[in-house]
């Protein structure tokens, strides 16, 4: 087929960054920059005032790190345990997963104890969903209820033999 | 403060959160005057992250201004405007060192495969986004960077991910003139990658996506040839006859884990969690390159496994190319081509939202409803 961009050359900045020397490796060459690779000064260490949970493929916490939401609870101590593992392992990122599904429940236990029932219409944006999608919603609750009638009637008629 | 707050998959609100605090003598606090959602937000939206643990406040791509600094920081002051990158690094380790940006080894205690990032779960660090009114900005000595005189706050803002990743992809393909260009993928990063592959002298530009409304945007924003893969029997097949039977010279993964247009990858990837996501766009982009091609990847994957065919990256003999966009890195070209006029990553914004909205632009963006390319969040926009 027929490149259909004609005169592309004439695109505003078009090979404006063409460099012939872009090969495959860079910037993972940049050996000039690199000096003495595995010792470098290292920044201020940050001091955790909470728990913070590392990488067992290091040996101790980055220089700066977030002090968010620490592990607790039961989806806390699943955290724990998938960090005693590597990043290669699926005993690290499986517990991990299912920490966060029960850590979704335990933040709706949370908000009712804290008095505010999450509101999951609003937090879900439908009213968007029905703003934009009206007719697709329509549509989705015709067939819906189309199956629905079908199964009864089905279900009703082999019954009745 | 107002921020956003992460429930669970596809549950979001605002709540107030405590204010951020200067944590460490390279900080900063920046106040934030416009943040978007990103793509990649919404793998996390989708519950597709592990270790996104809910409280959490999302956004790594944001601008503001500068209230608070750290002692250590001296090349910021107090009411400085910035547009943040949205790597956090250190500029020290040896991959800062590098211009390896993503990859800082000071950022992030809880993974060793990804420097920190803003908001992005406990895997990227654990630190809050930019999603809120404010946020606090580590390593504000390095990243940030006051945007210049003149320049739009919503060029400034693309600045921080979106065009420089649009801008690495063509980068990481080590386009040379004349090559056919494949990119994957009509959303925002996608978008650029297809303008910026002309910058490196690409001869032909091609963009496939399933949106007909993003495809109708790229083929006049590139400008490319855009074509939907719902109507093509193969994609593959359709890139090879369009390339003399030979395919691509370079093709560009900007979709990564929330792909469609395969149903075993879609189901496997994305309702069992059986794979880091779908590699559909991953699987195609090493199908449809030439022999001894270079396939570049930019989307993001999850960290544990996807379903590709490595064999043929063998037999081919292509080169995979791939990283998290070092921001740093690039922006004093991009500030050069968005100041010569070259670029103008602003006209991709759609939608503006104030924060307090946030439920209804995640819905509407990961939705793709009201042909939403991308979403912008102003806080306080009703003050």
């Amino acid at each position: 087929m027929k490149n259909s961009v004609e005169n592309y050359k004439e695109i505003k900045g078009w090979g404006i960054d063409a460099d012939p020397l872009n090969e495959p490796t860079y910037p993972m060459k940049n050996k000039e920059a690199e000096g003495n690779a595995a010792l470098w000064e290292r920044p201020i260490q940050q001091q955790p005032s909470v728990e913070i949970l590392h990488s067992n493929e290091r040996p101790n916490l980055s220089a700066v790190f977030g002090e968010t939401i620490p592990p607790q609870g039961l989806s806390g101590a699943l955290r724990r345990y998938a960090f005693k593992y590597s990043e290669s392992r699926y005993r690290h990122w499986l517990p991990l997963l299912l920490a966060d599904r029960i850590n979704e429940i335990e933040g709706i236990v949370q908000d009712i104890k804290d008095g505010k029932f999450p509101n999951l219409v609003a937090e879900r944006g439908w009213k968007a969903r029905w703003q934009f999608g009206k007719k697709k919603i329509l549509k989705d609750a015709a067939i819906g209820i189309g199956i629905g009638l079908a199964a009864y009637v089905l279900l009703k008629s082999k019954a009745n033999k | 403060m107002l921020a956003m707050n992460y429930r669970g998959p596809y549950r979001v609100r605002v709540d107030h959160k405590p204010m951020p605090e200067i944590q460490h003598p390279r900080d900063a606090i920046v106040q934030v005057t416009r943040a978007c959602i990103c793509g990649s937000d919404l793998h996390l939206y989708h519950g597709m992250v592990p270790d996104t643990r809910v409280g959490s406040t999302f956004g790594h791509e944001f601008i503001g201004i500068v209230r608070e600094v750290g002692t250590a920081v001296e090349n910021l002051k107090v009411g400085d405007k910035v547009l943040v990158p949205f790597n956090i690094a250190c500029g020290q380790c040896v991959f800062c060192r590098q211009g390896l940006f993503a990859n800082c080894h000071e950022s992030n205690s809880m993974s060793t495969a990804v420097g920190g990032i803003f908001g992005y779960s406990h895997i990227a660090g654990g630190f809050d986004g930019g999603q809120a009114e404010y946020v606090r900005v580590p390593y504000a000595d390095v990243g940030p960077t006051v945007i210049p005189e003149g320049m739009n706050d919503e060029d400034a803002l693309l600045l921080t991910d979106v065009l420089p990743t649009g801008y690495q992809a063509a980068e990481m393909g080590g386009i040379k003139t004349g090559d056919t260009v494949v990119v994957f993928g009509a959303g925002p990063v996608g978008i650029m990658a297809a303008r910026c592959a002309w910058l490196f002298g690409a001869g032909r530009v091609i963009v496939i996506d399933h949106l007909e409304y993003r495809l109708e945007f790229v083929k006049k924003y590139a400008p490319c040839e855009a074509y939907n893969f719902k109507s093509m029997d193969d994609p593959v097949v359709f890139i090879k006859r369009m390339t003399d039977w030979l395919g691509a010279d370079v093709c560009i993964d900007a979709v990564g884990s929330d792909a469609c247009g395969n149903a075993m990858q879609t189901i496997t990837g994305k309702k069992l969690l059986l794979q880091a996501g779908s590699a559909t766009a991953l699987h195609w982009a090493i199908n449809s390159v030439k022999k001894g091609g270079i396939v570049s990847i930019v989307g993001v994957y999850g960290p544990t496994d996807n379903l590709v065919p490595i064999g043929n990256v063998v037999n081919k003999g292509i080169t995979v190319r791939a990283n998290q966009t070092s921001v740093k890195r690039l922006l004093p070209r991009l500030i050069e081509h968005i100041q010569n006029g070259i670029l103008s990553p602003k006209d991709i914004i759609t939608h503006r939202f104030a924060l307090e909205d946030i439920a209804e632009a995640y819905h509407i963006f990961s939705s793709k409803l009201d042909a939403c390319i991308k979403p912008v969040l102003v806080p306080n926009a009703s003050s």
